[in-house]
């Protein structure tokens, strides 16, 4: 049995040794120098007998039974896992394209490597996710100057079976405590202009009903994620994110999802699904533990969806001038009034540049109103023809 | 109020129809389930060529659509880029110059160059090329500008229809009734009965690398790949840049149904192919690739006029790879014939009732 595990993040690591102990042999292919993806960035120790970690390494398309990788290279899988993760989702504002803005997700991986980014900084958007990045900036030395939230607190208290199954998230705050004097809810940073930066109170919907100035180098936008599916552009999914069974079995046979590609639900869901698909992906039965944790982590995660999830207020923050696609330099006003999304990018050239729309097409799609069609890329990594030229003959 | 003219598809050629119907007067209504461009017409290179036909009616149909252009497709980033056709091998300069001047005497301006004037054109070009022709005719678009512009004033409804009469088409949201339908619904076509296939093709884009490439430059296998009817893959290369600085790589001709999924052994394919002719690429990512479904016509040549089984529903498909360059030619016979003006090309190769088309 062969088991092919792709991403080396709390889910994928946890795929690789169960698959490993239930007796599969194991590839785990990760683009990273070290295991631990975006959560343990390079911190994780990963070595489990039965597991082969290829590290460096990008997987570019599923075809059939086989994993295209860079290189060019191929490996063939009985079973894949899809534990790639996902990507922070930047919501645009007058200045957002300028000097002193980064994701959040790029602002703690570079403090996760020890990188000093500013002065002052702010951390903007929406989900828990900003707290452990304003700590790790605060650790860094940098003044915080606020944490904004762009959601209303009061949303959880219609989640109250989700907070009680998952008790121990609320201990997870205590790790948080000393950004937490600077948590503004119904807040988000609306525009910033050298480092003047508008700070506006929001509504529920998340339109401004007033504002201030604050100063600040650096502005760290965070509004929640987006799934890294592009190795199954096939498979089926609800919204962004890819629909898996009871044992992460997406709707392509023998290909398995674990981790944030399924929905965002912090680390501890992640390893749990990836426990599942692995022990599934190997041909036996996920351990009931497992199942349980998945079953209560789910639970969390729709309420965490719900809570905080973006309102159409944000359209607002924005100029004619405002720039949309920063690859292709597109702007509000240059937008057009199409039905699809191709036809969108097509006349406007929004998401066509070298992020292929990983960070503007879901918003493009939101302000223009046309169906977000999950932007399905059918190469998942930029590659040299060249190496297309020499990739493996199919054995069939 | 009831439409005169139905036109089911609202791609390049149901664009082009509608255009060319409301200029004598008809009020056209447009259905599609997408809406305008969102199947074959958006998954080509926006190609308005002469070069890569033999001399006959589809190449009269293709000169004729390519003096109507121009003052349609201003917005459309139209650019008379012109294409370079080389050969790569001794065995094959005799064929492409042959071609050539066939295409001479049918009106197609082909000038043959040497191969350092081919390489004064195209600087990056392979220098081991042995023969290679000028085509100052060829153009390119977008082809998605280029439907709406068409499209201007004209309703676009977004709708799914389950059958058609020539007085009458049922969509999902009711029953149209009208006084003549088109047909102009690409790969699809064959669900109203013509025999119309599905032929798979693939782009790859590269990264903006702006002027290095300049014209459309194929190699002289395109030609006989185009004109093959086979089912097995085929390929050959095709290369452009776009305004934007990206290249397009083609071209690919693979018949399996409406399967699209993107297959390792096209891309390795259309890289070679491209890189035998442009070195360099080599070390150009690709950062996407699409793919779509051309309507393809067993006897390769378009579909245009009136279904003598059915009074009223009128065919234009099947234009397979080219129909971006056959639109207007297209809209406006087929709005000639369906009006009773005289025809700007001779109709019967095209006409409906051929024993390949029928089914």
């Amino acid at each position: 049995m062969r088991v092919v595990v792709v991403g080396a993040g709390p889910a994928g690591m946890a795929a690789a040794r169960t698959a490993a102990d239930a007796g599969a042999e194991v590839t785990m292919v990760d683009s990273e120098p070290e295991a631990g993806g975006q959560y343990l960035r390079g911190r994780a120790r990963f070595g489990h007998a039965g597991v082969t970690h290829l590290k460096n390494t990008e997987a570019w398309l599923v075809e059939g039974d086989a994993l295209h990788l860079r290189g060019p290279g191929l490996l063939r899988f009985d079973a894949l896992v899809v534990a790639t993760g996902a990507y922070d989702r930047p919501l645009p504002f007058p200045g957002w394209d300028g000097p002193g803005v980064i994701t959040a997700g790029a602002a703690q991986a570079l403090a996760k490597q020890g990188v000093t980014l500013a002065e002052r900084v702010i951390v903007t958007g929406t989900g828990p996710f900003l707290l452990p990045v304003a700590t790790a900036l605060q650790d860094l030395g940098a003044t915080l100057v606020g944490v904004y939230e762009a959601s209303s607190p009061t949303r959880w208290l219609r989640e109250s079976r989700a907070v009680l199954a998952n008790r121990h998230k609320i201990g997870e705050l205590a790790g948080y405590r000393k950004v937490l004097p600077r948590l503004e809810t119904r807040t988000a940073v609306i525009a910033k202009h050298g480092d003047r930066v508008t700070v506006a109170k929001l509504d529920s919907r998340w339109r401004p009903v007033g504002h201030r100035t604050e100063h600040a180098d650096l502005v760290c936008v965070g509004y929640g994620f987006l799934p890294r599916t592009d190795l199954v552009p096939h498979a089926r999914r609800t919204g962004d994110f890819l629909d898996v069974d009871e044992r992460q079995r997406t709707s392509i046979g023998n290909v398995y999802a674990a981790g944030e590609v399924t929905g965002i639900g912090g680390a501890d869901l992640a390893e749990a699904e990836g426990v599942v698909a692995g022990a599934a992906a190997a041909g036996h039965e996920p351990p009931a533990k497992a199942v349980e944790a998945v079953r209560r982590g789910r639970l969390f995660a729709g309420a965490l969806a719900r809570a905080h999830e973006v309102q159409p207020g944000w359209r607002t923050w924005l100029n004619p001038d405002t720039t949309v696609c920063r690859c292709e330099k597109v702007r509000l006003e240059d937008l057009t009034d199409a039905t699809s999304m191709r036809e969108l990018k097509l006349t406007s050239r929004v998401a066509m540049g070298r992020c292929q729309g990983r960070i503007c097409a879901r918003n493009a799609a939101e302000l223009t109103g046309v169906p977000f069609d999950g932007q399905r890329r059918v190469i998942a990594v930029p590659i040299p023809l060249g190496e297309l030229a020499d990739l493996p003959e199919e054995q069939s | 109020m009831q439409p005169d003219v139905v036109v089911m598809g609202a791609g390049i050629i149901g664009a082009a129809c509608a255009q060319a119907l409301r200029a004598r007067g008809l009020a056209v209504l447009v259905v599609d389930r997408h809406g305008p461009a969102s199947g074959t017409s958006a998954a080509g290179e926006g190609n308005v060529l002469v070069s890569d036909k033999e001399p006959g009616p589809e190449l009269g149909l293709a000169l004729a659509s390519r003096a109507l252009w121009p003052e349609l497709a201003d917005d459309a980033e139209w650019e008379e880029k012109g294409g370079l056709v080389v050969a790569t091998t001794p065995e094959a300069v005799v064929g492409l110059q042959a071609f050539a001047a066939a295409q001479r005497t049918a009106g197609v301006d082909a000038c043959e160059i040497s191969a350092a004037d081919a390489l004064a054109c195209e600087p990056h070009l392979n220098p081991g090329i042995t023969a290679a022709v000028h085509y100052l005719q060829d153009a390119q678009l977008n082809p998605v500008k280029a439907t709406r512009t068409l499209l201007r004033g004209i309703e676009v409804r977004r709708t799914e229809v389950s059958s058609a009469d020539g007085r009458s088409v049922t969509t999902s949201d009711g029953v149209i009734s009208c006084g003549a339908v088109v047909n102009a619904t690409g790969p699809w076509a064959r669900h109203f009965g013509v025999n119309v296939l599905p032929r798979r093709g693939v782009v790859l884009v590269t990264t903006p690398i702006p002027g290095r490439i300049r014209h459309k430059v194929y190699d002289a296998d395109y030609v006989g790949a185009v004109a093959s009817g086979d089912a097995d893959l085929q390929t050959s290369g095709v290369v452009e840049s776009t305004q934007a600085g990206t290249v397009l790589i083609g071209s690919s001709r693979q018949r399996k149904g409406f399967d699209d999924t993107i297959e390792s052994k096209v891309l390795k394919a259309l890289a070679r192919r491209a890189i035998a002719m442009f070195a360099m690429l080599a070390d150009v990512p690709v950062m996407r690739a699409y793919g779509g479904f051309r309507p393809y016509a067993p006897d390769h040549l378009p579909i245009i006029g009136e279904d003598p089984r059915t009074p009223g529903l009128w065919h234009a498909t099947g234009h397979e790879g080219a129909g971006v360059g056959l639109a207007p030619a297209t809209g406006r016979l087929l709005a000639q014939l369906l009006t009773g003006e005289d025809p700007l090309v001779d109709p019967r190769p095209f006409r409906v009732d051929r024993p390949e088309v029928m089914v």
